[in-house]
Protein backbone atom coordinates (compact mmCIF):
# COMPACT_ATOMS: atom_id res chain seq x y z
CA UNK A 1 0.00 0.00 0.00
CA UNK A 2 0.83 3.47 -0.98
CA UNK A 3 2.50 5.85 1.39
CA UNK A 4 0.40 7.44 4.06
CA UNK A 5 -2.37 4.77 4.25
CA UNK A 6 -2.60 2.49 7.31
CA UNK A 7 -4.03 -0.63 8.50
CA UNK A 8 -7.00 0.35 10.06
CA UNK A 9 -9.33 -3.04 10.73
CA UNK A 10 -10.45 -6.34 8.91
CA UNK A 11 -13.35 -4.93 6.50
CA UNK A 12 -15.74 -7.67 8.40
CA UNK A 13 -14.56 -5.99 11.88
CA UNK A 14 -17.24 -3.37 10.71
CA UNK A 15 -21.10 -4.76 10.75
CA UNK A 16 -23.12 -3.36 7.85
CA UNK A 17 -24.64 -0.20 8.93
CA UNK A 18 -22.42 0.75 11.97
CA UNK A 19 -19.55 2.51 12.89
CA UNK A 20 -16.28 1.39 14.84
CA UNK A 21 -13.66 3.74 16.64
CA UNK A 22 -10.06 3.69 15.39
CA UNK A 23 -7.43 5.15 17.10
CA UNK A 24 -4.44 6.05 15.72
CA UNK A 25 -0.76 8.25 16.55
CA UNK A 26 -2.50 9.98 19.15
CA UNK A 27 -5.74 10.76 17.04
CA UNK A 28 -9.12 8.86 16.82
CA UNK A 29 -11.19 8.35 14.09
CA UNK A 30 -14.70 6.76 13.24
CA UNK A 31 -14.99 3.90 10.38
CA UNK A 32 -18.32 3.43 8.77
CA UNK A 33 -19.75 0.51 7.09
CA UNK A 34 -22.93 0.81 5.01
CA UNK A 35 -25.64 -1.43 4.14
CA UNK A 36 -24.16 -2.21 0.59
CA UNK A 37 -20.45 -2.67 1.66
CA UNK A 38 -18.86 0.99 1.21
CA UNK A 39 -16.70 1.98 3.67
CA UNK A 40 -16.11 5.66 5.16
CA UNK A 41 -14.28 7.58 7.99
CA UNK A 42 -14.18 10.55 9.42
CA UNK A 43 -12.67 12.45 12.30
CA UNK A 44 -14.20 9.97 15.37
CA UNK A 45 -15.31 12.89 18.14
CA UNK A 46 -18.51 14.92 17.39
CA UNK A 47 -17.55 18.40 16.71
CA UNK A 48 -20.15 19.45 19.73
CA UNK A 49 -18.67 18.08 22.59
CA UNK A 50 -16.07 15.55 23.01
CA UNK A 51 -17.45 12.61 22.48
CA UNK A 52 -16.87 9.47 20.11
CA UNK A 53 -19.02 9.22 17.59
CA UNK A 54 -18.46 5.39 17.21
CA UNK A 55 -20.99 4.94 20.35
CA UNK A 56 -23.65 6.67 18.09
CA UNK A 57 -26.14 5.37 15.87
CA UNK A 58 -25.47 4.41 12.25
CA UNK A 59 -28.88 5.12 9.80
CA UNK A 60 -28.31 4.80 5.58
CA UNK A 61 -25.14 7.72 5.50
CA UNK A 62 -26.17 9.17 8.92
CA UNK A 63 -24.30 9.24 12.30
CA UNK A 64 -25.82 10.38 14.97
CA UNK A 65 -23.82 11.42 18.18
CA UNK A 66 -24.23 9.41 20.97
CA UNK A 67 -25.04 12.45 23.60
CA UNK A 68 -26.57 15.20 21.50
CA UNK A 69 -27.87 13.01 18.13
CA UNK A 70 -25.83 16.08 16.61
CA UNK A 71 -25.86 14.45 13.01
CA UNK A 72 -23.65 13.94 10.60
CA UNK A 73 -23.62 12.88 6.51
CA UNK A 74 -20.87 10.19 6.92
CA UNK A 75 -19.69 10.18 3.82
CA UNK A 76 -19.44 14.10 3.25
CA UNK A 77 -18.69 15.10 7.39
CA UNK A 78 -21.64 17.95 6.54
CA UNK A 79 -23.24 18.49 10.06
CA UNK A 80 -27.52 18.15 9.52
CA UNK A 81 -28.84 19.95 12.10
CA UNK A 82 -28.65 21.40 15.64
CA UNK A 83 -26.24 20.97 18.05
CA UNK A 84 -23.65 20.63 15.59
CA UNK A 85 -22.81 22.96 13.34
CA UNK A 86 -19.50 22.24 12.62
CA UNK A 87 -18.79 19.61 10.00
CA UNK A 88 -16.52 16.40 10.47
CA UNK A 89 -13.57 15.93 8.84
CA UNK A 90 -13.40 12.80 6.31
CA UNK A 91 -10.66 10.95 5.42
CA UNK A 92 -10.33 8.90 2.40
CA UNK A 93 -10.97 4.76 2.62
CA UNK A 94 -9.73 1.76 0.82
CA UNK A 95 -10.35 -1.64 1.39
CA UNK A 96 -8.17 -4.25 -0.14
CA UNK A 97 -7.44 -8.12 0.73
CA UNK A 98 -10.15 -8.07 3.71
CA UNK A 99 -8.41 -5.29 4.72
CA UNK A 100 -9.70 -1.39 5.42
CA UNK A 101 -7.11 1.36 5.24
CA UNK A 102 -7.19 4.57 5.86
CA UNK A 103 -5.15 7.75 4.56
CA UNK A 104 -4.03 9.58 7.93
CA UNK A 105 -0.57 9.16 7.56
CA UNK B 1 -45.71 35.39 8.39
CA UNK B 2 -41.77 36.08 7.07
CA UNK B 3 -42.15 39.95 7.99
CA UNK B 4 -43.65 39.65 11.11
CA UNK B 5 -41.77 41.42 14.52
CA UNK B 6 -40.82 38.50 16.64
CA UNK B 7 -39.84 39.04 20.42
CA UNK B 8 -38.67 35.91 21.71
CA UNK B 9 -38.79 36.54 26.41
CA UNK B 10 -35.85 34.37 27.66
CA UNK B 11 -32.84 33.83 26.12
CA UNK B 12 -31.28 29.71 27.11
CA UNK B 13 -31.61 26.67 24.86
CA UNK B 14 -35.40 26.78 23.67
CA UNK B 15 -35.42 30.67 23.08
CA UNK B 16 -31.45 30.78 20.99
CA UNK B 17 -32.66 27.98 19.50
CA UNK B 18 -35.70 29.65 18.59
CA UNK B 19 -34.33 32.69 17.17
CA UNK B 20 -31.39 31.20 15.32
CA UNK B 21 -33.67 29.03 13.53
CA UNK B 22 -35.93 31.35 12.50
CA UNK B 23 -33.06 33.24 10.75
CA UNK B 24 -32.40 29.51 9.12
CA UNK B 25 -36.00 29.32 7.71
CA UNK B 26 -35.72 32.43 6.22
CA UNK B 27 -37.77 34.92 8.44
CA UNK B 28 -36.98 38.25 7.74
CA UNK B 29 -38.79 40.28 10.23
CA UNK B 30 -37.38 41.85 12.95
CA UNK B 31 -36.00 39.43 16.09
CA UNK B 32 -35.63 40.62 19.20
CA UNK B 33 -33.90 38.06 21.76
CA UNK B 34 -34.44 39.64 25.65
CA UNK B 35 -33.21 37.71 28.79
CA UNK B 36 -32.13 38.92 31.57
CA UNK B 37 -28.59 37.24 32.56
CA UNK B 38 -25.81 39.72 31.05
CA UNK B 39 -24.37 36.56 28.87
CA UNK B 40 -24.24 35.78 25.58
CA UNK B 41 -27.21 32.64 25.19
CA UNK B 42 -25.63 29.31 26.89
CA UNK B 43 -25.77 25.34 27.37
CA UNK B 44 -27.19 24.49 31.11
CA UNK B 45 -26.38 20.79 30.83
CA UNK B 46 -22.54 21.75 31.56
CA UNK B 47 -23.23 23.94 34.70
CA UNK B 48 -23.71 20.73 36.87
CA UNK B 49 -20.77 19.28 35.39
CA UNK B 50 -17.73 20.42 33.25
CA UNK B 51 -17.87 24.00 34.66
CA UNK B 52 -17.41 23.12 37.73
CA UNK B 53 -14.58 20.61 37.69
CA UNK B 54 -13.52 21.45 34.32
CA UNK B 55 -9.62 23.05 34.32
CA UNK B 56 -9.47 26.75 35.16
CA UNK B 57 -10.62 29.32 33.80
CA UNK B 58 -14.45 28.00 33.60
CA UNK B 59 -15.66 28.95 30.13
CA UNK B 60 -19.30 29.76 29.38
CA UNK B 61 -20.71 26.86 27.61
CA UNK B 62 -22.45 29.66 24.69
CA UNK B 63 -24.63 28.58 22.15
CA UNK B 64 -23.97 31.64 19.84
CA UNK B 65 -21.97 35.07 20.88
CA UNK B 66 -22.79 38.25 20.57
CA UNK B 67 -21.35 38.30 16.53
CA UNK B 68 -23.15 35.03 15.80
CA UNK B 69 -26.59 36.28 16.97
CA UNK B 70 -25.25 39.65 14.98
CA UNK B 71 -24.88 37.61 12.03
CA UNK B 72 -28.07 36.12 11.96
CA UNK B 73 -29.78 39.62 12.53
CA UNK B 74 -31.05 39.12 15.90
CA UNK B 75 -31.31 41.89 18.43
CA UNK B 76 -30.25 40.64 21.70
CA UNK B 77 -31.19 42.45 24.83
CA UNK B 78 -29.02 41.16 27.54
CA UNK B 79 -30.00 41.79 30.99
CA UNK B 80 -33.10 43.04 30.18
CA UNK B 81 -36.20 41.59 31.44
CA UNK B 82 -39.89 41.76 30.32
CA UNK B 83 -42.10 42.76 32.91
CA UNK B 84 -45.49 42.89 31.28
CA UNK B 85 -47.44 42.03 28.09
CA UNK B 86 -49.88 43.73 26.82
CA UNK B 87 -52.12 40.87 24.78
CA UNK B 88 -54.24 43.39 22.89
CA UNK B 89 -51.73 46.11 22.51
CA UNK B 90 -49.51 43.36 21.22
CA UNK B 91 -46.79 45.10 22.99
CA UNK B 92 -44.17 43.99 25.75
CA UNK B 93 -42.56 46.74 28.62
CA UNK B 94 -39.13 45.95 28.99
CA UNK B 95 -36.98 46.77 32.78
CA UNK B 96 -35.28 49.23 30.59
CA UNK B 97 -38.20 51.50 30.02
CA UNK B 98 -38.65 50.89 26.83
CA UNK B 99 -42.19 49.06 25.34
CA UNK B 100 -41.69 47.35 22.25
CA UNK B 101 -44.68 45.95 19.57
CA UNK B 102 -45.19 42.38 18.28
CA UNK B 103 -46.23 40.90 16.05
CA UNK B 104 -45.63 37.36 17.76
CA UNK B 105 -44.58 36.45 20.95
CA UNK B 106 -42.11 33.67 22.09
CA UNK B 107 -42.12 32.86 25.71
CA UNK B 108 -39.32 30.98 26.61
CA UNK B 109 -38.64 31.89 30.40
CA UNK B 110 -37.89 28.31 31.79
CA UNK B 111 -37.96 27.44 35.23
CA UNK B 112 -36.62 28.64 38.50
CA UNK B 113 -35.07 25.90 41.50
CA UNK B 114 -37.52 24.64 43.94
CA UNK B 115 -36.82 26.41 47.13
CA UNK B 116 -36.58 24.62 50.58
CA UNK B 117 -39.05 25.57 52.87
CA UNK B 118 -38.16 24.97 56.38
CA UNK B 119 -36.32 27.32 58.74
CA UNK B 120 -32.34 28.30 57.72
CA UNK B 121 -33.58 27.54 54.23
CA UNK B 122 -31.53 30.36 53.14
CA UNK B 123 -28.49 28.91 53.44
CA UNK B 124 -28.77 26.37 50.75
CA UNK B 125 -27.12 26.82 47.45
CA UNK B 126 -29.06 26.17 43.99
CA UNK B 127 -27.94 25.79 40.58
CA UNK B 128 -29.83 27.29 37.82
CA UNK B 129 -27.69 30.34 36.23
CA UNK B 130 -23.80 29.98 34.79
CA UNK B 131 -23.25 32.49 38.31
CA UNK B 132 -24.64 29.64 40.40
CA UNK B 133 -22.26 27.28 38.84
CA UNK B 134 -19.37 29.24 39.45
CA UNK B 135 -20.24 29.96 43.09
CA UNK B 136 -20.24 26.46 43.61
CA UNK B 137 -16.98 25.74 41.98
CA UNK B 138 -15.64 28.11 44.25
CA UNK B 139 -17.28 26.15 47.07
CA UNK B 140 -16.45 22.90 45.95
CA UNK B 141 -12.74 22.57 47.01
CA UNK B 142 -11.04 19.38 48.34
CA UNK B 143 -11.95 18.00 51.88
CA UNK B 144 -14.96 20.39 52.51
CA UNK B 145 -18.23 18.89 53.18
CA UNK B 146 -20.95 18.94 50.68
CA UNK B 147 -24.47 17.97 51.54
CA UNK B 148 -27.09 18.08 48.71
CA UNK B 149 -30.59 17.76 49.71
CA UNK B 150 -32.01 15.96 47.00
CA UNK B 151 -31.54 12.70 44.67
CA UNK B 152 -32.53 13.68 41.23
CA UNK B 153 -30.39 14.71 38.47
CA UNK B 154 -28.99 17.69 39.55
CA UNK B 155 -27.97 16.80 43.01
CA UNK B 156 -26.78 13.18 42.31
CA UNK B 157 -24.13 15.10 38.53
CA UNK B 158 -23.20 17.69 41.87
CA UNK B 159 -22.64 14.79 43.85
CA UNK B 160 -19.80 13.29 41.31
CA UNK B 161 -18.70 17.16 40.63
CA UNK B 162 -17.70 17.54 43.84
CA UNK B 163 -16.40 14.15 45.02
CA UNK B 164 -14.42 14.57 41.16
CA UNK B 165 -13.04 18.16 43.35
CA UNK B 166 -12.09 15.49 46.51
CA UNK B 167 -15.10 16.97 48.47
CA UNK B 168 -16.57 14.90 51.59
CA UNK B 169 -20.26 14.64 49.98
CA UNK B 170 -23.88 13.37 51.50
CA UNK B 171 -26.85 13.35 49.46
CA UNK B 172 -29.82 13.79 51.67
CA UNK B 173 -33.16 12.18 49.90
CA UNK B 174 -36.68 12.59 51.31
CA UNK B 175 -37.63 9.43 49.08
CA UNK B 176 -37.29 5.57 49.73
CA UNK B 177 -34.78 5.97 46.99
CA UNK B 178 -32.61 7.98 44.71
CA UNK B 179 -34.41 9.00 41.10
CA UNK B 180 -37.91 8.40 41.99
CA UNK B 181 -39.66 10.53 39.94
CA UNK B 182 -36.85 9.54 37.14
CA UNK B 183 -35.88 6.01 36.98
CA UNK B 184 -37.28 3.07 37.99
CA UNK B 185 -35.61 0.81 41.27
CA UNK B 186 -33.47 -1.33 38.84
CA UNK B 187 -31.60 1.46 37.23
CA UNK B 188 -31.49 3.91 40.32
CA UNK B 189 -29.31 0.80 42.70
CA UNK B 190 -27.09 0.66 39.72
CA UNK B 191 -26.43 4.43 40.02
CA UNK B 192 -26.83 4.44 43.91
CA UNK B 193 -24.36 1.44 44.10
CA UNK B 194 -22.10 3.81 42.01
CA UNK B 195 -22.33 6.89 44.04
CA UNK B 196 -21.24 4.64 47.17
CA UNK B 197 -18.15 2.80 45.62
CA UNK B 198 -17.13 6.52 44.95
CA UNK B 199 -17.50 7.48 48.66
CA UNK B 200 -20.97 9.73 48.51
CA UNK B 201 -23.36 8.69 51.51
CA UNK B 202 -26.61 8.87 50.49
CA UNK B 203 -29.64 8.85 53.11
CA UNK B 204 -32.85 7.95 51.40
CA UNK B 205 -36.13 8.65 53.46
CA UNK B 206 -34.75 11.45 55.07
CA UNK B 207 -35.52 14.54 55.87
CA UNK B 208 -34.25 17.96 56.44
CA UNK B 209 -35.91 19.81 59.97
CA UNK B 210 -33.58 22.83 59.52
CA UNK B 211 -30.32 24.27 59.28
CA UNK B 212 -28.81 26.52 61.74
CA UNK B 213 -25.16 28.98 60.37
CA UNK B 214 -22.40 27.93 63.23
CA UNK B 215 -19.10 28.67 63.31
CA UNK B 216 -18.35 29.36 59.60
CA UNK B 217 -20.27 25.87 59.52
CA UNK B 218 -24.03 25.03 58.37
CA UNK B 219 -25.67 22.48 60.48
CA UNK B 220 -27.93 20.26 58.70
CA UNK B 221 -30.52 18.68 61.35
CA UNK B 222 -32.48 15.82 60.33
CA UNK B 223 -35.62 14.93 60.78
CA UNK B 224 -34.44 11.57 62.70
CA UNK B 225 -32.42 13.59 65.03
CA UNK B 226 -29.23 13.08 62.79
CA UNK B 227 -26.93 16.35 62.69
CA UNK B 228 -24.58 16.93 59.64
CA UNK B 229 -21.80 19.71 60.12
CA UNK B 230 -21.28 21.22 56.20
CA UNK B 231 -19.12 24.32 54.72
CA UNK B 232 -21.70 23.98 52.03
CA UNK B 233 -25.24 23.35 50.95
CA UNK B 234 -26.96 22.74 47.46
CA UNK B 235 -30.74 21.92 47.09
CA UNK B 236 -31.69 20.08 44.19
CA UNK B 237 -35.34 19.52 44.88
CA UNK B 238 -36.79 20.31 41.27
CA UNK B 239 -37.78 23.25 39.46
CA UNK B 240 -40.99 25.57 39.23
CA UNK B 241 -41.95 27.01 35.63
CA UNK B 242 -41.73 30.23 35.41
CA UNK B 243 -44.88 31.43 34.26
CA UNK B 244 -45.37 35.00 36.52
CA UNK B 245 -45.37 37.20 33.55
CA UNK B 246 -47.74 34.81 31.51
CA UNK B 247 -50.43 34.60 34.54
CA UNK B 248 -50.22 38.19 34.70
CA UNK B 249 -50.87 38.70 30.92
CA UNK B 250 -53.85 36.20 31.41
CA UNK B 251 -52.55 33.48 29.59
CA UNK B 252 -54.12 30.05 30.38
CA UNK B 253 -51.69 28.41 32.73
CA UNK B 254 -51.63 24.42 33.43
CA UNK B 255 -48.18 23.05 35.47
CA UNK B 256 -46.97 25.94 33.25
CA UNK B 257 -47.94 27.63 30.35
CA UNK B 258 -50.58 25.82 28.55
CA UNK B 259 -49.87 25.60 24.95
CA UNK B 260 -51.60 23.60 22.22
CA UNK B 261 -49.50 20.79 19.39
CA UNK B 262 -48.38 24.04 17.91
CA UNK B 263 -47.26 25.46 21.08
CA UNK B 264 -49.78 28.48 20.91
CA UNK B 265 -50.73 29.71 24.01
CA UNK B 266 -54.49 30.62 24.95
CA UNK B 267 -53.34 34.17 22.81
CA UNK B 268 -52.85 33.22 19.14
CA UNK B 269 -49.96 35.73 19.35
CA UNK B 270 -48.10 34.18 21.84
CA UNK B 271 -46.12 30.65 21.93
CA UNK B 272 -44.93 29.15 24.90
CA UNK B 273 -41.34 26.38 24.36
CA UNK B 274 -39.33 24.92 26.49
CA UNK B 275 -39.41 24.56 31.05
CA UNK B 276 -42.07 26.77 30.94
CA UNK B 277 -44.33 25.31 28.62
CA UNK B 278 -47.10 22.28 29.14
CA UNK B 279 -48.18 20.66 25.93
CA UNK B 280 -50.54 17.83 24.87
CA UNK B 281 -48.30 14.47 23.89
CA UNK B 282 -50.02 12.30 21.02
CA UNK B 283 -47.78 9.54 21.52
CA UNK B 284 -49.42 9.16 25.17
CA UNK B 285 -53.02 10.12 24.53
CA UNK B 286 -52.47 13.61 24.75
CA UNK B 287 -51.52 13.96 28.09
CA UNK B 288 -50.60 17.26 29.19
CA UNK B 289 -46.68 17.06 29.69
CA UNK B 290 -44.00 20.63 30.94
CA UNK B 291 -40.50 18.77 30.47
CA UNK B 292 -37.55 19.92 32.13
CA UNK B 293 -34.98 18.93 29.71
CA UNK B 294 -32.24 20.06 27.33
CA UNK B 295 -33.88 17.98 24.12
CA UNK B 296 -37.22 19.18 24.85
CA UNK B 297 -35.95 22.87 25.16
CA UNK B 298 -33.88 22.42 21.77
CA UNK B 299 -36.71 20.47 19.63
CA UNK B 300 -39.22 23.08 20.84
CA UNK B 301 -37.12 26.39 19.69
CA UNK B 302 -36.75 24.74 16.25
CA UNK B 303 -40.44 23.50 15.89
CA UNK B 304 -41.75 26.92 16.98
CA UNK B 305 -39.47 28.41 14.48
CA UNK B 306 -41.46 26.53 12.18
CA UNK B 307 -45.19 26.59 13.36
CA UNK B 308 -44.58 30.30 13.31
CA UNK B 309 -43.57 30.55 9.72
CA UNK B 310 -46.70 28.24 8.94
CA UNK B 311 -46.12 24.98 9.06
CA UNK B 312 -48.69 23.06 10.25
CA UNK B 313 -47.37 19.76 12.21
CA UNK B 314 -47.93 18.94 15.78
CA UNK B 315 -45.07 18.78 18.32
CA UNK B 316 -44.63 14.63 19.11
CA UNK B 317 -41.24 14.64 19.52
CA UNK B 318 -40.34 11.46 21.93
CA UNK B 319 -38.94 13.12 25.19
CA UNK B 320 -35.45 12.42 26.26
CA UNK B 321 -33.71 13.33 28.86
CA UNK B 322 -30.41 12.11 29.76
CA UNK B 323 -27.50 12.43 32.67
CA UNK B 324 -23.91 11.70 33.58
CA UNK B 325 -22.54 10.80 36.65
CA UNK B 326 -18.68 9.49 36.82
CA UNK B 327 -18.78 7.00 34.21
CA UNK B 328 -22.03 6.30 34.17
CA UNK B 329 -24.35 7.54 31.47
CA UNK B 330 -28.61 7.05 31.97
CA UNK B 331 -30.62 8.29 28.96
CA UNK B 332 -34.07 7.94 29.09
CA UNK B 333 -36.37 7.93 26.38
CA UNK B 334 -40.38 8.34 26.52
CA UNK B 335 -42.43 8.74 29.71
CA UNK B 336 -41.43 5.62 32.20
CA UNK B 337 -44.62 6.50 34.34
CA UNK B 338 -46.96 5.56 30.98
CA UNK B 339 -45.73 1.87 30.71
CA UNK B 340 -46.73 0.00 33.94
CA UNK B 341 -45.17 -3.24 32.77
CA UNK B 342 -41.38 -3.18 32.68
CA UNK B 343 -39.29 -5.85 30.63
CA UNK B 344 -35.33 -5.70 31.31
CA UNK B 345 -32.38 -6.18 28.49
CA UNK B 346 -28.82 -6.91 29.77
CA UNK B 347 -26.35 -4.86 27.81
CA UNK B 348 -23.70 -6.36 29.15
CA UNK B 349 -20.61 -4.40 30.57
CA UNK B 350 -22.75 -3.83 33.42
CA UNK B 351 -25.24 -1.80 31.30
CA UNK B 352 -29.08 -2.45 31.90
CA UNK B 353 -32.28 -1.42 30.05
CA UNK B 354 -35.33 -0.99 30.78
CA UNK B 355 -38.43 -1.26 28.33
CA UNK B 356 -41.59 0.36 30.04
CA UNK B 357 -45.46 -0.98 28.03
CA UNK B 358 -48.23 0.67 27.98
CA UNK B 359 -51.59 -1.76 28.75
CA UNK B 360 -51.98 -2.03 24.87
CA UNK B 361 -48.76 -3.85 24.60
CA UNK B 362 -46.96 -0.02 23.02
CA UNK B 363 -43.64 1.14 23.65
CA UNK B 364 -44.15 3.73 26.08
CA UNK B 365 -40.68 4.43 27.10
CA UNK B 366 -37.37 2.77 27.68
CA UNK B 367 -34.52 3.91 30.33
CA UNK B 368 -31.01 2.56 30.66
CA UNK B 369 -28.02 3.43 32.72
CA UNK B 370 -24.12 1.98 31.96
CA UNK B 371 -21.15 3.39 29.46
CA UNK B 372 -22.43 5.94 27.14
CA UNK B 373 -21.40 2.94 24.12
CA UNK B 374 -23.63 0.67 25.47
CA UNK B 375 -26.50 2.44 25.76
CA UNK B 376 -26.58 5.05 23.33
CA UNK B 377 -27.52 3.07 20.24
CA UNK B 378 -29.95 1.22 22.17
CA UNK B 379 -31.72 3.89 23.59
CA UNK B 380 -32.10 5.71 20.01
CA UNK B 381 -33.64 2.61 18.57
CA UNK B 382 -36.00 2.38 21.47
CA UNK B 383 -36.81 5.99 20.64
CA UNK B 384 -37.30 5.44 17.23
CA UNK B 385 -40.03 2.38 18.09
CA UNK B 386 -41.71 4.49 20.40
CA UNK B 387 -42.24 7.76 18.04
CA UNK B 388 -43.41 4.58 15.37
CA UNK B 389 -45.83 3.46 17.95
CA UNK B 390 -44.42 0.04 17.62
CA UNK B 391 -45.67 -2.84 19.77
CA UNK B 392 -42.74 -5.08 20.39
CA UNK B 393 -42.72 -8.23 21.69
CA UNK B 394 -41.32 -8.54 25.74
CA UNK B 395 -39.43 -11.60 24.42
CA UNK B 396 -37.64 -9.80 22.08
CA UNK B 397 -37.13 -6.87 24.22
CA UNK B 398 -35.73 -9.09 26.89
CA UNK B 399 -33.47 -11.22 24.80
CA UNK B 400 -29.82 -9.57 23.84
CA UNK B 401 -29.66 -11.72 20.75
CA UNK B 402 -32.29 -9.86 18.72
CA UNK B 403 -31.07 -6.66 17.40
CA UNK B 404 -33.47 -3.61 18.69
CA UNK B 405 -32.94 -2.65 14.96
CA UNK B 406 -34.43 -5.71 13.70
CA UNK B 407 -37.86 -4.54 15.15
CA UNK B 408 -38.09 -1.43 13.72
CA UNK B 409 -38.73 -2.94 10.49
CA UNK B 410 -41.42 -5.27 11.88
Amino acid sequence: MAEGWVDACASDGVDQEDVIRFDHAGKTYAIYRTEDDQYFATDGLCTHEQVHLADGLVMGAIIECPKHNGRFDFRTGAAKGAPVCVNLATWPVRVEGGRVFLKIG
Amino acid sequence: MKNAGIIIVGAGEAGARAAIDLRAKGHVGSLTLVGEEAHAPYERPPLSKAVIVGAAPPVLPAIADAAALADHGVKRLAGVSVLAIDCAARTASLSDGRTLGYDVLVLATGARPRKLSLPGAEAAMTLRTYEDSLALRANFARGRKIVIIGGGFIGLELAASARALGCDVAVIEAAPRILMRVVPAPIADIVAARHRQAGVEIRTDAGVARMERADGRIVVLLVDGGVIAADCVVAGIGAIPETTLAAAAGLQIDNGVAVDGQLRTSDPNIYAIGDCASFPHPLYNGLRVRLEAWRNALDHGSFVAASILGETGVYQAVPWFWSDQYDLCLQIAGIAGEGPQTVERDLGDGALMLFHLNNDGRLAAASAVGPLGKIAKEIRLAEMLIARRAEPAAAALASPSVKLKSLLSA
